[in-house]
């Protein structure tokens, strides 16, 4: 942690990205063309779902990530809270939106897998509605940190927000669990069986991987942008 | 001491204008009454939803009375005398809190039973109705005072408050309303109502913190 707080310096952050993020994006673009060929065609077909299993290489990675985007948002919001630490916010700033389209990748491809596999686009399953009650958390963050004239003012009420909402989730999550098991007691089929074929599990970790680099590249691009936008604001305020 | 000054006036500010609790508990009522207009009068259905109904009303309305909870303090000044007394803030936001309650919560438990039996709910159901009322609307002022106090002077902050509370809410929501279904099956609606205990114990123990927090930002 001590070694990471020489980053929380924006400026020292920025030159620190730049010199970073040419090469991440090319690794990320790599790993993003080898593991779509690798899923989507070199990956063989599951003997169920055919090929429509495809569609996990998209969907699991972006949902494992927008879980964790959210826990980094809450990271993020208390480090700026505790420590003050001015890159905090802008991170955070940074980091909703693209958590948010995660989130929302996640819910879209569930949905055009949930369309042949179930017969139906949505269903209220406890999974499905807690991930959507995750993606509101995300607007509400979003909404919240861009609502005020003062953006540092925005950055810290967020920043509540996130660290209360993180704490919420599991609580959302058993709430869900319980209402669900109450209103619809007959289970969805998941992944088809207890375990997966390695011809599919590795392609999958490959593109969580991939996702990973994108989500990050995706974060320290925006950040640097955010940087850029305070600087303005603060120009602006003092003529 | 400090803690019943601040409670005693907010009940005698509402006192003095009572239009701002009937404005509420008038939309409670009429937000309730569009749904049977609107799904059509057979019994069985309202009384299955019925439950639902009275609780995401319930939640609506003591949302609407709540972004006037901080800011009417914000405005006047008052808020910032609460920031530099010697008293801990989180009391003042707990005695705000509570008042809050004692004119929406409270009544809303009362007012809900009524609009119940035009559902067709048996005797059972209105009593869980109004007990899970009054457990759980006390998390439901917690969750809206700090929603309240993050979008005190921000753009649009009635619609905002709206979106940062609901997901909160959920939970309460759940246990609130499956404790009216659960009559219907013969079970029992304690351990429903020992829950929503729970999660209005853990706001109290935990809100009080995050919305003082906020309204020092708000303040700075």
């Amino acid at each position: 942690m001590a070694d990471l707080h020489f980053l929380a310096n924006p400026a020292r952050f920025r030159r620190f990205s730049q010199r970073v993020l040419p090469a991440l994006w090319i690794v990320t673009a790599l790993a993003l063309v080898v593991g779509l060929y690798w899923g989507l065609v070199i990956a063989p077909p599951d003997y169920q779902q055919g090929d429509t299993v495809r569609i996990m290489f998209l969907h699991v990675p972006t949902a494992s990530l927008s879980m964790g985007g959210y826990l980094l948002l809450a990271a993020l919001g208390a480090s700026l809270l505790v420590w003050r630490h001015p890159l905090a916010g802008l991170m955070a700033r940074a980091t909703a939106p693209v958590g948010a389209t995660y989130a929302a990748v996640c819910l879209i491809t569930g949905s055009l897998w949930g369309r042949p596999m179930w017969g139906t686009y949505w269903v209220w399953d406890a999974r499905l509605t807690s991930f959507l009650l995750l993606f509101f958390l995300y607007l509400g963050h979003i909404a919240l940190s861009r609502a005020y004239d003062d953006s540092e003012r925005g950055d810290r009420a967020a920043a509540i927000l996130a660290v209360v909402g993180a704490i919420n989730v599991p609580i959302i999550k058993f709430s869900v669990d319980w209402w669900n098991t109450l209103h619809q007691p007959d289970s969805i089929m998941r992944l088809g069986g207890p375990t997966i074929d390695p011809s599919l599990l590795w392609p999958l970790l490959w593109m969580m991987g991939a996702l990973a680099l994108l989500f990050v590249a995706l974060v320290l691009m925006r950040t640097e942008t955010e940087i850029d936008r305070r600087r303005l604001e603060i120009s602006e305020n003092q003529d | 001491m400090a803690f019943a000054a601040l409670f005693l006036r907010d009940l005698r500010l509402v006192w003095r204008r009572p239009g701002d609790v009937a404005v509420v508990l008038a939309f409670f009522v009429v937000a309730t009454v569009l749904f049977p207009l609107g799904i059509g009068p057979e019994s069985n259905l309202l009384a299955r939803i019925a439950a639902g109904v009275l609780w995401a009303a319930a939640l609506f309305a003591s949302l609407l009375s709540l972004d006037r909870l901080f800011a009417a303090d914000h405005e006047d000044g008052a808020l910032d005398l609460m920031l530099l007394a010697p008293w801990p803030l989180e009391l003042a936001v707990l005695a705000k809190c509570a008042a809050h309650w004692m004119v929406t919560g409270l009544p809303l438990a009362v007012l809900a039973p009524l609009l119940g039996v035009a559902f067709g709910l048996d005797a059972e159901s209105l009593a869980a109705l109004a007990l899970t009322l009054l457990v759980g609307t006390p998390a439901l002022s917690l969750i809206g005072g700090l929603a309240a106090a993050l979008t005190l002077g921000a753009r649009r902050s009635g619609a905002l408050l709206a979106l940062l509370a609901l997901p909160l809410c959920v939970p309460t929501l759940i246990f609130g309303a499956s404790a009216i279904e659960v009559t219907a099956t013969g079970e029992s609606v304690w351990v429903h109502v020992a829950i929503l205990g729970a999660l209005a114990l853990v706001s109290l123990a935990t809100l009080p913190w995050a919305i003082a927090a906020a309204l020092r930002q708000a303040g700075e």
